[in-house]
């Protein structure tokens, strides 16, 4: 799409593509007509200019073909069938729910989008197009598969959403927690997939990380109330500022401790620490928030010396508290050894390998030969390093922790 | 994440398998990427010629040579891999199991993580 439209279009989307739904309730169907819509736009506006209206211009143009699509089904299928496209077409005349905010909309597409039914890759996928706005071949291509794998894992998601007749609609307030949950998980899914690519040969993938920072911003605005998505968005920011010291120019992975913190984005940061202080002050702790106050401890310490790890280590344990997951055990660990110092780490990770869930996992064995180092225990920490290189899948993490062996 | 599947034969395996087996593993191989391509897993497939057709460079005092004939006199060996994109390795070990070869004694499957790739057209 041309960038001049682009922005635009791609907040229009969701609006456009909500409205749709809530009036004919076929998301397969109207996911189609809003992305011929959108490349309707793409082609025309850069030549015969904006409309005046640009969101009624995509709904006509998407709810018209949306029509034609509703139709041309209907002509494959069965006469019994007759019946209920005649009324889906017959509310084209009738009154648009217009009394729905376009907030609204876009909250219950993404809801649909991270629903539990669908796997987390195609959560990942649906909510980048439908709410994102991007192209098939955008999405493939920042997820390194063939535009065809990633075309059919999307109409396989709307097939799974359909056949499991999810719509929009009315949520209990638990329900309606569970549901923004699910969308803040997806989205940090994203931004992690993103910001430190699991398997690949560059470190950070921009355009995942700002794709996911886009929506959540998105998020919080739609929900500014609601601590969870503030402490999302938050963490987002102040984790991708670092970004630019995180590697260097010929893409090594660079730690925190040796990170040159001049090149941190302080804007990003003042954002950040904004959006923490407010939601801090106005909503219940939640996983979100704590994670952003200790990203935040990080992204104000002058130095790594000056860093605040007693507040760090208070902060995971709180975190710890809240879910049980041993990769919040593992990173408390961390603070463990910058306060208490490295043995009572050590025994702490010593009970954390014999959890099936992590034990062998490089990330652990890559904390003890920190640790280990810490310690001083130059040969365990050798073996440990070496052992962790072998167990990543990301070849800059492999390079660093092969050259951290080679250092000691 | 990705994963690569290969399918490492044995050619005294392949030379005992009846012509229904083998019309069996054909079909089965077929079915199998109709599975993993409606359900967005599939990237690629590809069967290689027999080990006996093999080239291998080796180098002799840091001079590249030439050498004809498989690198390694091994029973088992590649005949052919698939590239899949699967949330977890748990769903690429039951992709796996889904191979036909995966129910032949004397073949086998090995599933391996991919940790970087380039192409030149994705």
């Amino acid at each position: 799409m041309p960038s001049i439209a682009d922005d635009l279009l791609r907040t229009l989307a969701p609006q456009v593509l909500g409205r749709l739904v809530r009036r004919y309730g076929q998301f397969d169907l109207a996911e189609d007509a809003t992305q011929d819509a959108l490349v309707k736009a793409a082609t025309l506006w850069p030549d015969e200019g904006t409309p005046d209206n640009p969101g009624g211009w995509l709904y006509t143009v998407a709810s018209h073909r949306l029509v034609d699509l509703i139709r041309s089904e209907a002509a494959r299928r069965a006469r019994e069938e007759d019946y209920a496209v005649q009324a889906a077409v017959a509310a084209d005349a009738a009154d648009d729910p217009a009394s729905v905010a376009p907030d609204d909309d876009t909250l219950d597409l993404l809801f649909l989008c991270c629903h539990e039914s669908l796997s987390t890759s195609s959560q990942i996928a649906l909510t980048l197009r439908a709410v994102g706005g991007l192209t098939t071949a955008e999405i493939a291509s920042a997820y390194l598969v063939p535009e065809s794998t990633m075309a059919q894992r999307i109409s396989r998601a709307k097939q799974t959403i359909k056949s499991a007749g999810l719509r929009f609609g009315e949520l209990e307030p638990a329900q309606r927690r569970e549901r923004i949950d699910a969308v803040a998980r997806v989205l940090y899914l994203m931004f992690n997939e993103g910001y430190a690519a699991t398997a690949g040969g560059e470190l950070t993938r921009v355009d995942l990380s700002s794709e996911a920072i886009r929506l959540a911003r998105r998020l919080h605005g739609i929900l500014p109330g609601d601590g969870e998505a503030a402490g999302l968005l938050s963490l987002m920011l102040l984790t991708d500022a670092r970004r630019p010291a995180r590697t260097t120019s010929t893409g090594d992975l660079v730690p925190l401790d040796e990170q040159d913190r001049t090149l941190w984005n302080r804007a990003a940061i003042a954002e950040g620490s904004e959006l923490l202080v407010g939601a801090l002050k106005s909503s219940p702790t939640g996983p979100y928030l704590v994670q952003a106050a200790i990203a935040a401890i990080h992204d104000e310490a002058e130095s790594a010396e000056s860093t605040d790890w007693e507040e760090v280590l208070h902060l995971y344990g709180l975190l710890d508290h809240m879910v049980s997951n041993p990769m919040v055990t593992l990173n408390r660990a961390i603070a463990v050894a910058m306060v208490d110092g490295p043995a009572a780490s050590l025994r702490m990770l010593d009970r954390l390998a014999g959890d099936p869930a992590i034990g062998g996992h490089y990330r652990l064995e890559s904390v003890r030969a920190h640790v280990l180092e810490m310690a001083g225990d130059v040969a365990a920490a050798r073996a440990a390093y070496r052992a962790a290189a072998r167990a990543t899948l990301s070849l800059p993490e492999r390079r660093y922790l092969e050259r951290r062996a080679a250092r000691l | 994440m990705k994963y690569l599947l290969m399918m490492q034969v044995d050619r005294s395996v392949l030379d005992a398998l009846s012509a229904e087996q083998m019309d069996e593993i054909g079909a089965g191989h077929g079915a199998f990427i109709d599975a993993i391509t409606a359900s967005g897993e599939f990237i690629l497939t590809q069967a290689l010629g027999d080990p006996s057709e093999s080239a291998v460079i080796r180098s002799a005092g840091g001079v590249p040579q030439v050498h004809d004939g498989p690198f390694l006199e091994a029973k088992e060996f590649l005949g052919g891999f698939y590239i899949v994109d699967v949330d977890s390795r748990e769903r690429a070990l039951e992709l796996a199991q889904q191979i036909p070869d995966a129910k032949i004694d004397g073949l086998a499957i090995e599933v391996r993580p991919i940790m970087f790739e380039k192409a030149a057209d994705i």
